[in-house]
């Protein structure tokens, strides 16, 4: 009997729910005090093909999906195809044997079990919709693992509008009452109420948490346009915009937006967009022109897998090079990768404090399987990050007695930042070089002098930066390998260093989160004393070890590499790194 | 109030003697002069090319962007604070050439700013290329046997996309200008006014004679800027007789109206620190 320790797919056609069953199940965990995760595989297509959301909960904290699944709820003969192969053995599957047929050289293995469900039927009798086919299945897969239907209820609740919410609670008790009567104790997986069952945790994706943050942060103007994997951080923005005085705008395309986001910051106001690396393409002349005005600016760059069009739907880390380096000339930019959903929260809140302090653009560079996977996660802190608008005058600052200076030449290389509209002040700025009044120039001196001014801050924002947590170290400083990361390889690198500690392998990992500037001082005072170092990257060429290289004169001595658009399951690491051991 | 004097800037102008891109200048100051606008309450947006340099020239806030991205630039400005008098300037390439994907969508989106867009129908900083609005037929260093499409037509153009203010000036004429710039500014919604001004260096066809030859004002042929379909046959009138003036003005809600969340306070005066996110992160529990 294994208790409070299971891994659940929910396949299926596209349209056909799949996510939000995969979310319900979730939140029914949450609640009943287990840790979940969620992540979700889907086409680039809105009805058919095949889809499926990964839900994993436990007792103890996890930090991605399982390398095997346990229980299979199946909405159409292709996720068991498919899938089957990926179930441990004495794992069940959920299914309508009156639809789905298949024969015994198709199933193929004899170890599973097979719960039929007559799904379509029930629909029927309940006069629902064919979508209630998944909730169905819900109520069933919870009476297999022996768990509480009402707190199933209490989610459909909070979910569905009340009208909806009805029909689903039946559509599950009637799915419930079905797998109670037939297969009582059969399965060998239980879920049950822990003691910290009333403590309420948020499943929230990294899009979600980067909204938060920004709000919390105080940006008040968001313009993108629509682009797969960072959509959905633009449906979090705005039916929000109201309630918290922002404006939510869908540009013509993403070149508006971020010039959009150039004219909002540099009349004022937070702003922020969004992206994919299509998209950043598109911005990345506009990115230049926020580096050269010191305008400040937050950007995030939800990677998927390139070149070009490349897998629209899925996960890649390929961007790190292009997100550091975009755009002509040279110019400071601070690029971010948080790893978590926690770090997309907070990370965004330094974000636009950095953007605003030094006037420079933020890139926060995340991927599809960070923003579009659901971890669970306490309540953020709303205090642990200040607001810090750095040498931005209030309304009545500015004296007016000689003409204001956008681009002054000051000690630390940073301006003092007056607004238009401010009375007296004439703001101006230029994406030509400029002189401090940013009227435009061509003198070979004044234009020497104004990147200097400009890479000056350069200085101080590493000297603020080692106040950050720009590394993470997990594990003990002493071990046989450390592993190497950035971004969304943070969970499955911590489930793989939970898989080596129980086989006897003393694993540390280093997850450096600011990528630039590099935190080589701190990088490498870890690694000199590593003994052996594993890079594990969700790209071809891995870029983090040109970056280790480049800044600290050391080759790591072995990358797992993986980029075929899906991210690393926990065992795919672990297994490696037993190998190069 | 604000003088012309007021508006002057230390800055040296490198158009060439004779660039229509002074007339625009000038009915520009004028115009600011004459509806009393302080200076530093007027943003001044300004894209690549000869006109960009026009930031350089006028002593008011002023950005001066990329090729093509006046209009994105000018509306999140205008977006962040709507006290703001918020003025584009661009060139013929930077907005129908480079820009042009922008056009439609703030023409209809209708935010309360102005473009005024100098005219010449040839890109003159790159020394002398076709743009969008160039004769079919012109000739030029990138089309040596001449350009093959006919010109784009930004003022029909305007019209379709649903414009509120469309109109086209003529800088030769600075006196008309001038009032075409005071009603663009002042017009509530989205104005647009394209600007013929002559590029003595570059442009052998479209010079000051062959405008004076053409041009004749709508307002003096009793044009009714009310009537659509009548400013629509207008905007594509071309030849021997070219109108400038308003071809068609009408009010409508510009896009910050009726929004809450900028009803009371532009998002510039919004409240950044202590913004609770409490009952956000409770939803999603």
């Amino acid at each position: 009997m294994i208790i409070n320790k299971i891994s659940v797919m929910i396949g299926g056609e596209a349209g056909a729910g799949i996510t939000r069953s995969g979310f319900l199940f979730a939140k029914a965990c949450l609640r009943g005090g287990l840790y979940a995760f969620g992540t979700n595989d889907y086409q680039s297509l809105i009805r058919g093909g095949h889809n499926f959301y990964i839900v994993r909960a436990d007792a103890e904290e996890i930090y991605s999906q399982a390398d095997t699944i346990d229980l299979l709820l199946a909405l159409n003969k292709e996720t068991i195809l498919r899938h089957k192969d990926g179930l441990v053995p004495g794992g069940g599957i959920v299914y309508d044997g009156g639809e789905i047929v298949l024969s015994d050289e198709e199933w193929g293995r004899d170890d599973l079990k097979c719960y039929s469900v007559p799904l379509r039927e029930t629909v029927k009798q309940l006069e629902g919709e064919m979508i209630m086919r998944n909730t169905i299945a819900l109520g069933a897969s919870v009476a297999l693992l022996d768990y509480d239907l009402e707190i199933l209820n209490g989610v459909i609740k909070d979910t569905f509008k009340p009208k909806a919410a009805e029909l689903n609670v039946n559509a599950a008790k009637t799915g419930y009452d079905y797998a109670r009567q037939h297969y009582a104790g059969d399965f060998d997986y239980r879920l049950e109420r822990t003691s910290s069952a009333g403590k309420r945790k948020m499943f929230i994706t990294g899009n979600e948490a980067v909204g938060l943050g920004a709000i919390r942060a105080g940006c008040k103007f968001y313009a993108a346009y629509p682009m797969t994997p960072a959509t959905p951080l633009l449906h979090f923005m705005a039916p929000l915009d109201r309630e918290y005085g922002m404006m939510v705008v869908q540009a013509e395309n993403e070149i508006a937006a971020i010039n959009m986001v150039a004219g909002a910051s540099f009349a004022g106001v937070r702003a922020m967009t969004a992206t994919s690396g299509g998209g950043f393409c598109l911005m990345s002349e506009g990115l230049g022109m926020i580096g050269m005005t010191e305008t400040p600016a937050v950007i995030m760059l939800a990677q998927r897998p390139g070149p070009s069009t490349g897998l629209p739907t899925y996960s890649g880390q390929a961007d790190l090079r292009f997100a550091i380096h975009a755009s002509q000339g040279e110019f400071l930019r601070v690029v971010i990768a948080p790893g978590d959903v926690e770090e997309c929260f907070y990370k965004t809140m330094e974000a636009f404090n950095l953007a605003e302090k030094f006037q420079i653009p933020v890139i926060l560079i995340t991927d599809k399987y960070l923003v579009e996977s659901h971890g669970a996660a306490e309540p953020f802190d709303q205090d642990r990050i200040g607001i810090d608008r750095g040498l931005l005058l209030g309304e009545n600052e500015y004296r007016g007695e000689e003409e204001f200076k956008r681009h002054k030449f000051t000690e630390d290389g940073v301006s003092p930042r007056a607004t238009p509209g401010m009375r007296g002040a004439i703001v101006r700025t230029n994406s030509n070089e400029h002189n401090e009044s940013g009227y435009t120039t061509d003198d070979p001196e004044l234009t020497t002098k104004m990147a200097d001014k400009r890479f000056k801050k350069l200085h101080d924002l590493i000297k603020d930066l080692e106040g950050y947590e720009t590394i993470k170290l997990y594990g003990t400083q002493e071990a046989d390998v450390t592993i190497l990361g950035w971004g969304s390889t943070k969970g499955p690198i911590r489930e793989a260093m939970k898989q080596l500690s129980r086989e006897g392998v003393k694993a540390n990992y280093l997850q450096i989160i600011y990528l630039s500037p590099f935190p080589s001082a701190k990088v490498q005072r870890i690694l000199k004393s590593a003994r052996k170092t594993v890079v594990v990257e969700n790209n071809k060429t891995s870029q983090l070890s040109s970056f280790i290289r480049e800044h600290l004169l050391m080759t790591v001595d072995h990358k797992i590499l993986k980029y075929n658009g899906r991210s690393f399951n926990p065992r795919e690491i672990s297994k490696k790194i037993k190998r190069v051991l | 109030m604000t003088t012309l004097e007021d508006l002057k800037t230390p800055t040296k102008n490198t158009w060439c003697p004779g660039c229509g891109n002074f007339g625009i200048l000038m009915g520009f100051k004028r115009a600011l002069v004459q509806i009393g606008l302080k200076r530093d309450q007027v943003v001044l947006v300004s894209g690549i090319g000869c006109h960009g340099k026009i930031v350089n020239y006028v002593n008011v806030n002023g950005f001066h962007g990329i090729h093509g991205r006046v209009l994105p630039l000018a509306t999140g400005i205008k977006m962040a604070n709507p006290d703001l008098n918020v003025v584009g300037f661009a060139g013929d390439a930077d907005c129908y050439d480079e820009g042009w994907g922008h056009f439609s969508h703030t023409v209809r989106r209708n935010i309360d700013i102005t473009l005024i867009v100098h005219n010449n129908m040839v890109l003159g900083l790159t020394t002398g290329q076709t743009t969008a609005t160039s004769q079919k037929g012109f000739k030029t260093k990138s089309t040596p046997f001449g350009s093959i499409p006919p010109a784009l037509n930004p003022i029909a153009n305007a019209m379709v996309s649903n414009g509120t203010f469309v109109a086209r000036g003529y800088s030769g004429d600075m006196r008309h200008l001038t009032g075409l710039i005071v009603r663009a500014i002042k017009h509530r919604g989205f104005a647009f006014l394209d600007v013929f001004q002559p590029c003595v260096t570059f442009n052998y066809l479209n010079t000051y004679d062959w405008f004076k030859e053409r041009i004749y004002k709508l307002e003096e042929e009793n044009h009714d800027i009310t009537d659509k379909r009548k400013a629509l046959e207008k905007a594509f009138e071309w030849g021997d007789r070219i109108p400038v003036g308003v071809l068609y003005q009408e009010e409508r809600p510009t896009y910050l109206e009726g929004l809450p969340q900028v009803a009371k306070k532009p998002l510039v005066r919004q409240k950044v620190e202590d913004v609770d996110i409490t009952a956000l992160m409770a939803g999603l529990t």
